[in-house]
């Protein structure tokens, strides 16, 4: 087996004046959990309908698979499984229906066919429910449907284009244990998100922003990287507040909304708690508690767009 | 490049979702035959029992002779005997009467006199082709009733049998009765067919787009073009069912009978569905939402089909420019195809120059869908 599923080498697709993706390089290793992260706009459908040969590169190539996008589309569709955030179904046939289309589309044989369906409806958790159609069920099992569909013909390489959309957070995370198993099957992952807890449980993540690579490396390296200061975080009544005092301070070094709560980055914890505590009694602003957290990925994303925005480098805004 | 194996699927995935669309199967059904009844039933263009009004001011023998003539015939039903000459305004008006006779005094007198009396017909024109067609058989009728009163006249005179000098015989091919359901019903297959194949696989093919899985099969091993066949491939079928359903209906209840081939007719009516299809196609990759493909479907076909055709009103009469549209209409082919077939049980060699242009059509249509569907325009 290559070392590396995805190899995209300065990939880049122009839509008239519009740079959508501006020479985008970067490797997908065999069986790994890649994210795919980015605002809406970044880029990051874009680039996965160009490698899953929906859309053609203005220039650049890319193999998936083994296979050259621009060369071999035709390869690369049989060798990759897709779902889309639509959970792209029949709704007015029945899970079963829905299974035998995609493997008949697939070519699979019947037997071939029959024990993958039995496989999807376990996977999906759909026993019993095999004649329901489509529209029927809830979203959690409609989005493990389209699951099974896009893997029914076992393929190498899966996209899954912001697969979890508008799902409860239950399905959300039992759909992330699905990927796990896919992963740990041998099956190349590329999803995209732009829920930032869920990138935790992904193995490599690339940061698109405005049509570029922001950042990439596992989570953990990422916040090694980008967060080398302390981050405390703030809980108070008046937030807002609490941020406009906080922030022209020499010593925040990074101010940011979190939630209902405060992120401020500083120098050193200890220091940092006392200088918060002082500047918001000064300004009169409760505090209900102040402490050190581990950072998110949501730290450093905002780390390295705000980074990027304020270094001026990227001015673009993605459509 | 066209595996079976990749069609397969999508058609019995098509019949499934037909089955389970009520509004398809109302479209695919309840359509033709509800456009049967109305243009067999309702779009009529025979006159008959056109209900008439008499005001006989003589009162003679002569002239009762004259308007019991109207009693003898389906063409006119007598209904109403006047007194004054201001009734018949009344009735015309009121559309309760389409015809006035007016029998002059001292017609019966004139006519014995050997004089002619003139009488008066006073036609409502609001319908012209009502009028028309009642100014016929009015003028038909009025010249029988004046060769058979010279004819008694020289009786009278002591003349022996009267020979007339001309044995009008006439004789109706084809259509004996002259009843336009006859002429009505094939054209009407070719109206129905026209209509339901172009919507119903525009509107299949533009759903998948507007519901996310035409792009979840973008992806898959599966063509652009097997994609169209095997989508397309049920309303062919159904489109088949569709005339056979129609001339079963249109022999039982108007007994229209195809009095040719069927296997041309059914051969003739491939052809035909095919450019349907095309023109299906076609308008389905200009739309991405289902609303804007109906309408350009429905654009495209009811109107060319009802009045360019040559379905309900003769291409000769048209204009001249309007005439050269009507070659760009494929109904116009198959029209004098079908009509043929059906109602005059002809051979190809009566209109292969139709079959020909329909051929070429579908050829067309189908070549520039599959060119349209290549640059991934579905």
């Amino acid at each position: 087996m290559e070392e590396y599923s995805i190899q995209v080498s300065n990939l880049t697709k122009r839509f008239g004046g519009f740079t959508a993706v501006d020479g985008v390089s970067f490797n997908v290793r065999a069986g790994e959990i890649f994210g795919f992260l980015g605002a809406n706009g970044a880029g990051k459908t874009t680039t996965i309908k160009m490698l899953c040969g929906l859309l053609a590169s203005t220039s650049g190539t890319a193999t998936v698979g083994g296979f050259d996008i621009n060369r071999q589309p035709d390869r690369v569709k049989r060798a990759i499984g897709y779902m889309s955030q639509r959970f792209s179904l029949y709704e007015d046939l029945s899970v079963a229906e829905n299974l035998t289309f995609f493997g008949g589309v697939y070519g699979l044989s019947d037997a071939g066919l029959r024990e993958r369906r039995e496989w999807a409806v376990a996977m999906a958790g759909l026993q019993g429910r095999e004649r329901s159609l489509a529209r029927e069920l809830a979203g959690g099992m409609r989005q493990r449907l389209a699951l099974g569909c896009a893997v029914l013909h076992r393929p190498g390489i899966v996209f899954l284009d912001e697969p979890t959309g508008g799902v409860d957070p239950v399905s959300r995370r039992r759909f992330w244990d699905l990927i796990g198993d896919l992963s740990a099957g041998g099956t190349t992952v590329f999803v995209t998100t732009h829920y930032l807890d869920e990138a935790e449980y992904c193995h490599t993540i690339m940061l698109m922003h405005a049509g570029r690579i922001a950042a990439g490396g596992s989570p953990g390296s990422l916040k090694a990287e980008h967060i080398r200061n302390p981050i405390l975080e703030v809980e108070s009544p008046d937030a807002i507040a609490a941020l406009d005092a906080i922030q022209d301070q020499s010593w925040a070094k990074e101010t940011s909304i979190f939630g209902t709560n405060l992120h401020v980055s500083v120098d050193d914890a200890a220091e940092g708690e006392r200088l918060v505590r002082r500047t918001l009694a000064e300004h009169g602003i409760p505090a209900a508690r102040v402490g050190r957290v581990t950072p998110t990925l949501e730290d450093v994303f905002i780390q390295v767009i705000e980074g990027k925005s304020e270094a001026g480098s990227q001015t673009k805004v993605g459509a | 490049m066209h595996n079976p194996n990749h069609i397969v699927p999508i058609i019995r995935k098509e019949f499934r979702q037909i089955r389970r669309d009520p509004r398809t199967m109302g479209i695919l059904l309840f359509v033709p035959v509800f456009m049967l009844m109305m243009f067999g039933y309702a779009l009529n263009f025979d006159v008959r029992h056109t209900p008439v009004a008499v005001l006989d001011l003589d009162r003679t023998p002569a002239s009762r002779e004259l308007w019991q003539q109207f009693g003898r015939t389906e063409f006119f039903d007598l209904r109403y005997w006047l007194r004054d000459q201001r009734e018949i305004d009344r009735l015309l008006g009121t559309e309760r009467a389409r015809l006035a006779v007016v029998i002059p005094p001292g017609y019966g007198a004139d006519l014995a006199a050997g004089r002619s009396p003139a009488v008066q017909f006073i036609v409502d024109g609001a319908n012209s082709n009502a009028a028309t067609a009642v100014l016929g058989s009015l003028e038909a009728m009025m010249q029988q009733h004046s060769l058979r009163l010279t004819a008694e006249r020289i009786l009278r005179r002591g003349g022996s049998r009267v020979a007339l000098p001309l044995d009008y015989r006439p004789r109706v091919w084809f259509n004996p009765e002259l009843k336009s359901a006859k002429f009505l019903i094939p054209g009407l297959i070719g109206f129905i067919l026209m209509v339901v194949a172009v919507i119903s696989t525009t509107l299949s093919i533009v759903r998948e787009k507007e519901r996310g899985t035409m792009e979840q099969l973008a992806v898959s091993p599966v063509t652009p073009l097997e994609l169209v066949a095997g989508k397309t491939a049920p309303y062919v079928l159904i489109a088949l069912l569709s005339t056979t359903m129609i001339l079963l209906l249109g022999a039982w209840l108007f007994e229209v009978r195809v009095a040719g081939s069927l296997l041309l007719l059914y051969g003739v009516t491939l052809v035909f569905i095919l450019a349907a299809l095309g023109m299906g196609i076609m308008i389905s990759t200009l739309a991405d939402t289902q609303q804007v493909a109906f309408m350009i479907a429905v654009i495209a076909t009811m109107l060319p089909s009802y009045i360019l055709s040559g379905f309900v009103f003769p291409i000769r009469n048209m204009p001249l420019p309007v005439q050269l549209i009507t070659y760009l209409v494929p109904g116009r082919y198959y029209l004098v195809c079908i009509r043929a077939i059906i109602l005059k049980g002809a051979g190809l060699e009566a209109f292969w120059p139709q079959v020909l242009a329909l051929c070429a059509f579908a050829a067309m249509m189908l070549g520039a869908a599959a060119v349209r569907i290549r640059m991934k325009k579905l």
